[in-house]
């Protein structure tokens, strides 16, 4: 096989229904392993790119390819759907117990019964749901459900999963854990997988690319930092909101805080990390103090920087501001202290926020 | 009073002394509609799957035609399927008018439409984008409608229960395409009206208490088993 064929790709895929367009994909690779995030409102079209690329909503125009092979002439489409595993919001099990729900897709296969078995007991281990196994899925809880709808879908070991905002119903605990899960087995059995969802700090953490979407279209795409820190369109701006986003490695830990080096600067942050390990720091901008330099009254932030302002650009009652300390950072000023501070672009301000207002994602 | 009391009694020994001619009648009835029943399954739960899962013009008349099927008066069927069966009618070359056949024709006639309807209502009410799971998981198409029909078998079965009971208890049908001949096609409802015209009404009361314990019988078992899968 040629490694550097895209697992999956497709070409100049669009869907249309009663003349809206729903879908204009001009060219997406997706390489074997990784994890793409599709993010956006609802009616972004998200739903609809996963459900083409499963073929699971027709007549689509364009062409898709499992590596290289044009899916539906050199590969049928039950054995391309035989490839994939679909995770959708809503659990959909069968009314029959844990067990046999997660065992479903391998049944479908004709896959003899004590290999069954031993996939079903895996992936119930895996999810932590062993000890249902025998109850009926009707009387699961929510965050049950999802995890045997999970572990159906792991069960067929896929070649490339496809979630469908999977977590988007659960309550914010039962989510939490669950997401700790799906990251463990994600990166145990690297599988590769496209992530549809509205929540953006769940698409970095689980992502090693995000595509924002809007209308059909794929707005922007590329890594998580990349997108927030540099969102390429308006429409990616606001829905992202600002948020300087930050990928660095921990050089040191003291206490409970712990130091990363972001692009040769050193931020302070709280969290249980380990040193050498890769996070992405996220840095609202209301959390960032600007004041002229030098500093004069005494602040208990420890991150402290001196940046250029770059642009000014008005926001409602704030002026949203764009810096840039060796890293780009974003912070909000009302017009009052921006007219105190004389803030114009061109000069060099202090910039400083608390080692508690920083958001740690790590990223294993 | 004293009838009705009368009336179970005879029934009672009619029973425990499993008299013939009663034991031949029940027999019939249980296998005229027993088989109605399950033409009409096969009929009815592949046609109204068909219709559940197909987009098609004309959809919500072919679904309306049938929920009206539902309602069928047994006597209008009775009328067509004679005619079609008489000699000299399009069916006729068969020569089954006034044999079990016929009756079991007759039923199937009244049974499906009930049980078609029950199927696309079944069907159509699982979610829709179960559909899209099942494919997803894999399956053929034939292999998703097997499970989609798995998936409905709680209403499913309430479709089997509603059409043997449709049949069982219906005499129109059976009285003019069967004719009501002892021992041939004589079944527990032609033989009930018969006996009341003749005043004979303990032996009609100890037919239509067999009839009820028949019926009852039947949607026992199936109610058990619905029961016990609701509960799984």
């Amino acid at each position: 096989m040629n490694p550097t064929l895209p697992i999956l790709e497709a070409n100049h895929l669009r869907v249309e229904r009663e003349g809206t367009l729903l879908l204009d994909i001009p060219s997406l690779k997706i390489e074997k392993g990784e994890t793409l995030a599709l993010i956006g409102p609802n009616g972004a079209g998200k739903t609809t790119l996963l459900q083409t690329f499963s073929l699971l909503i027709t007549p689509f125009q364009g062409a898709l390819f499992f590596n290289g092979k044009r899916v539906g002439t050199e590969l049928s489409v039950l054995e391309y759907r035989r490839k994939l595993a679909m995770v959708f919001q809503e659990p959909l099990l069968f009314q029959t117990d844990v067990f046999n729900n997660v065992a479903s897709g391998l049944k479908i296969r004709g896959i003899k019964k004590n290999e069954i078995h031993e996939r079903v007991m895996e992936q119930l281990e895996r999810f932590g749901i062993s000890h249902l196994r025998n109850r009926s899925a009707r009387t699961l809880s929510g965050g049950e459900a999802q995890r045997t709808n999970l572990a159906r879908a792991f069960a067929i070991q896929p070649e490339f999963l496809f979630l469908d905002e999977p977590f988007a119903s659960l309550d914010p605990p039962t989510r939490d854990s669950l997401l700790v899960d799906l990251e463990s087995v994600l990166s145990h059995t690297k599988t590769t997988t496209l992530f549809a969802t509205h929540e953006r700090l769940e698409a970095v953490r689980l992502s090693d690319r995000v595509a924002v979407m809007n209308r059909g279209r794929i707005e922007q795409m590329g890594p998580p930092e990349e997108v927030m820190n540099d969102p390429a369109t308006e429409f990616v701006a606001s829905f992202l909101g600002i948020e300087t986003m930050l990928k660095g490695k921990v050089v040191r830990k003291e206490g409970g805080t712990f130091v990363a080096s972001i692009s040769g600067k050193e931020i302070e942050a709280i969290g249980e990390v380990d040193c050498g390990e890769a996070v992405v720091l996220c840095i609202r901008p209301e959390d960032v103090t600007l004041s002229s330099s030098p500093l004069k009254e005494k602040t208990s932030a420890r991150n402290v920087f001196t940046g250029r302002i770059l642009r000014i650009v008005p926001l409602g009652p704030y002026q949203k501001v764009h810096l840039d300390c060796g890293f780009p950072l974003v912070a909000y000023i009302t017009h009052p202290s921006q007219k105190t501070l004389s803030l114009t672009e061109g000069i060099e301000v202090k910039a400083s926020f608390k080692a508690t207002a920083v958001r740690v994602i790590k990223k294993g | 009073m004293d009838l009705i009391f009368q009336g179970i009694k005879k029934a009672f020994y009619l029973l425990v002394t499993f008299d013939p001619e009663v034991m031949g009648i029940t027999l019939l009835s249980l296998r005229v509609s027993g088989t109605a029943t399950l033409i009409s399954l096969l009929l009815g739960i592949s046609t109204g799957t068909l219709i559940a899962l197909t987009q098609f013009p004309g959809k919500r008349f072919v679904v309306s035609l049938v929920n009206t099927g539902m309602g069928l008066p047994p006597v209008v069927v009775g009328l067509l399927v004679t005619i079609f069966l008489w000699r000299n009618g399009p069916l006729g070359f068969l020569g089954i008018l006034y044999t079990p056949m016929a009756m079991i024709l007759a039923q199937a006639v009244i049974a499906t439409p009930i049980i078609m309807g029950i199927t696309v209502a079944a069907i159509q009410q699982l979610p829709n984008k179960l559909r899209l799971q099942i494919l997803a998981l894999g399956a053929t198409r034939v292999q998703m409608v097997w499970i989609l029909i798995k998936e409905a078998r709680l209403p499913l079965l309430a479709g089997v229960m509603a059409g043997f009971g449709g049949v069982v208890s219906e005499v129109g049908a059976s009285i003019m395409v069967g004719g009501n001949i002892k021992g041939y096609t004589r079944v527990l409802t032609t033989a009930t009206v018969m006996e009341t015209s003749r005043g004979n009404f303990d032996v009609a009361i100890a037919l239509g208490v067999i009839l009820l314990m028949l019926a009852y019988t039947v949607n026992l078992i199936l109610t058990t088993i619905q029961q016990k899968e609701k509960n799984r």
